[in-house]
């Protein structure tokens, strides 16, 4: 019985302000060629220098895959013509890579998975092209040079699913490690699975096909699901099958020949002899280390045993930084890490969605909506007010107990106001009453009801019901 | 090591992307096998225990710090191209790889 044998390999966009070997700006949505200077147009008698930020950032992430970092690594020229390489050849690397065997750990669909990274290494992005209906193609060069990570697993994954999970995770640990906006619309973050089928017992192995043209995890996924079960098929009608590059098309949800392995790339890789090799000081890769965030699966495991929270929450609340961070405030300020949990991933997240912001812009701080959760703890306000304050805050800018006082909207606990409301409830239901005195306790909640709509919610809940059961009981 | 074929020839002017004629494939085979026996020679050293090499200065860790500097004004970028439009390389239509 063969299984599926699946490895992906991810470009990543660096966060440098400036390219890999020159200080033309790394910068997104530049007019055309408008970043472009002669070393990365590649003119004769220009000189490459690296990029140290974009060093750092490579080994950054190696450490927090758990790789080792190299100490001799050297720049490679891969040769190939295409225009969207202006110089004819890329620098990347080769057999000397910045960091290699790490590990990332993975629970899909309840089982733990390992993942084996092979290795993450640096190199220099491509430039783009547009083709034109009318027979012409347009270059340009701004994305040229920019710095790009290359993470490579080993063929580990055995379904889509785990492969969906991987970049889920790996996003978010880029995200964390503030290395890649690792945004796949705009081409920040690319991944290509390499699928083929094996029989375990034989060893006997369907020919490798490499996936292109996927610009989101949803799209990688299916992709990858589809070309499992193609080969599948494949092998049982007999269908020949070969190694080669096919082409997701999304609209139809099919792979397509883009390429087959005859016209095999030889990229004559060499050694850069522009470029001095790299042996990252120890002490300088010890400060990386050091110097790592909390990691983001760490964290979700922490916000569960700290807070115990649900796994669920705990996920959510640690897919970015920021909001975790958010949480984190809003909890150190009032304790209660669940109503904490809910708020922020209910109604301020609500509050977010529809005014656009992130969460560091979110106008509401985590002091504020510690206050206002203070409030329903302390009996001030109940939930459903509090639900309808949150709003105002976010578009007065005022405090919760500044909107509570401003609006009148805090409960009324005062038991002889109460009391009042009581004995006209009971007045206006008295088959609710008489039905309450024949043991269906459920009728009790007309009554409340009753309060509850004559002061707008506001009667502090708690109270009319101790009040109404002394007066029916008593 | 065999001496360079004509076969090794059209392989690297495939690389290289060069169209040459027979007669000018086989003067660059003469010319090869003549570079080929500088390496013959080179090949007779002892060379074990010595780590490869890249770079016949031994230096290493040589950085710029991420700055933006100034580029090109796109009109120098563009001066040489034979084609271009609104800022644009411009070029027949090629394949997507
Ligand atoms: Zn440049």
């Amino acid at each position: 019985m063969y299984e599926p044998i699946v490895g992906v390999e991810v470009h990543a966009q660096l966060t440098t302000s400036s390219k890999m070997f020159c200080s033309c700006r790394a910068e997104f949505g530049a007019e055309p060629n408008t970043n472009v200077c002669p070393v990365c147009l590649g003119l004769p008698g220009s000189l490459p220098v690296t990029n140290r930020k974009a060093v750092e950032q490579v080994i950054r992430t190696g450490l927090a895959l758990g790789c080792e970092v190299g100490t001799l690594c050297r720049f490679y020229r891969k040769n190939y013509f295409y225009p969207d390489l202006a110089k004819n050849y890329q620098i990347s690397q080769y057999d000397e890579p910045l960091t290699f065997g790490g590990r990332m750990e993975l629970s899909v669909e309840g089982r733990p998975v390992s993942i084996r990274i092979r290795r993450a290494h640096l190199e220099e992005d491509t430039g783009k092209n547009i083709h034109l209906p009318n027979g012409r193609s347009l270059v340009e060069y701004n994305r040229c040079g920019v710095p790009l990570m290359e993470i490579v697993t080993e063929p580990d994954f055995r379904s889509a699913a785990e492969v969906r999970e991987y970049l889920l995770q790996l996003r978010r640990l880029l995200w964390y490690l503030g290395v890649s906006t690792a945004n796949m619309e705009e081409g920040a973050l690319r991944a290509e699975p390499t699928v083929n089928l094996r029989d375990p017992e034989t060893g006997e192995r369907t020919p490798k096909v490499e996936i292109k043209n996927l610009a989101s995890i949803r799209a990688v996924h299916d992709a990858v699901e589809y070309e499992i079960r193609r080969q599948y098929h494949c092998l049982e009608t007999g269908e020949p099958m070969q190694q080669e590059t096919r082409r997701w098309n999304e609209a139809q949800g099919i792979t397509t020949v883009m390429r087959t392995k005859e016209s095999a790339e030889d990229y004559m890789y060499f050694p850069e002899p522009d470029l001095v090799p790299i042996e990252p000081e120890p002490e300088w890769v010890e400060a990386i280390r050091a110097a790592l965030p909390e990691l983001p699966q760490a964290r979700q495991q922490r916000f569960v045993a700290e807070y115990g929270l649900p796994e669920y929450d705990a996920q959510v609340l640690t897919e970015d930084r920021a909001t975790a961070d958010y949480f984190e405030a809003v909890v150190q300020a009032c304790g209660e890490p669940k109503a904490c949990s809910n708020w922020v991933m209910g109604d301020l997240q609500r509050l977010l969605n529809e005014s656009g912001c992130s969460i560091t812009e979110s106008r509401v701080s985590p002091q504020q909506l510690a206050e206002l959760i203070g409030t329903i703890k302390d009996g001030t306000i109940s939930h459903n007010i509090a639900q309808a304050v949150l709003p105002k805050m976010w578009a007065t800018g005022h405090s919760a107990r500044e909107v509570i006082a401003a609006e009148n909207l805090a409960l009324i606990s005062d038991a002889t106001e109460i009391e009042k409301l009581v004995d006209e409830a009971i007045a206006a239901n008295p088959k609710a009453v008489a039905d309450y005195r024949g043991g269906k306790e459920k009728a009790l909640g007309a009554i409340v009801g009753h309060v509850m709509r004559q002061t707008k919610g506001q009667a502090n809940a708690a109270v009319v019901n101790e009040l109404i059961l002394a007066r029916l009981n008593g | 090591m065999p001496d360079v074929t004509l076969d090794d020839v059209r392989h690297v002017c495939r690389l290289a992307r060069l169209d040459l004629s027979t007669s000018e494939m086989e003067r660059v085979r003469g010319e090869l096998n003549r570079i080929m026996a500088h390496f013959h020679e080179l090949q007779a050293l002892d060379t074990e225990g010595v780590p490869t090499t890249s770079h016949a200065i031994p230096m290493s860790n040589v950085y710029r710090e991420d700055i933006p500097g100034v580029s090109l004004p796109v009109e120098k970028v563009i001066q040489n191209a034979p084609d271009s439009v609104e800022g644009f390389f411009r070029t027949s239509l090629f394949v997507e790889e």
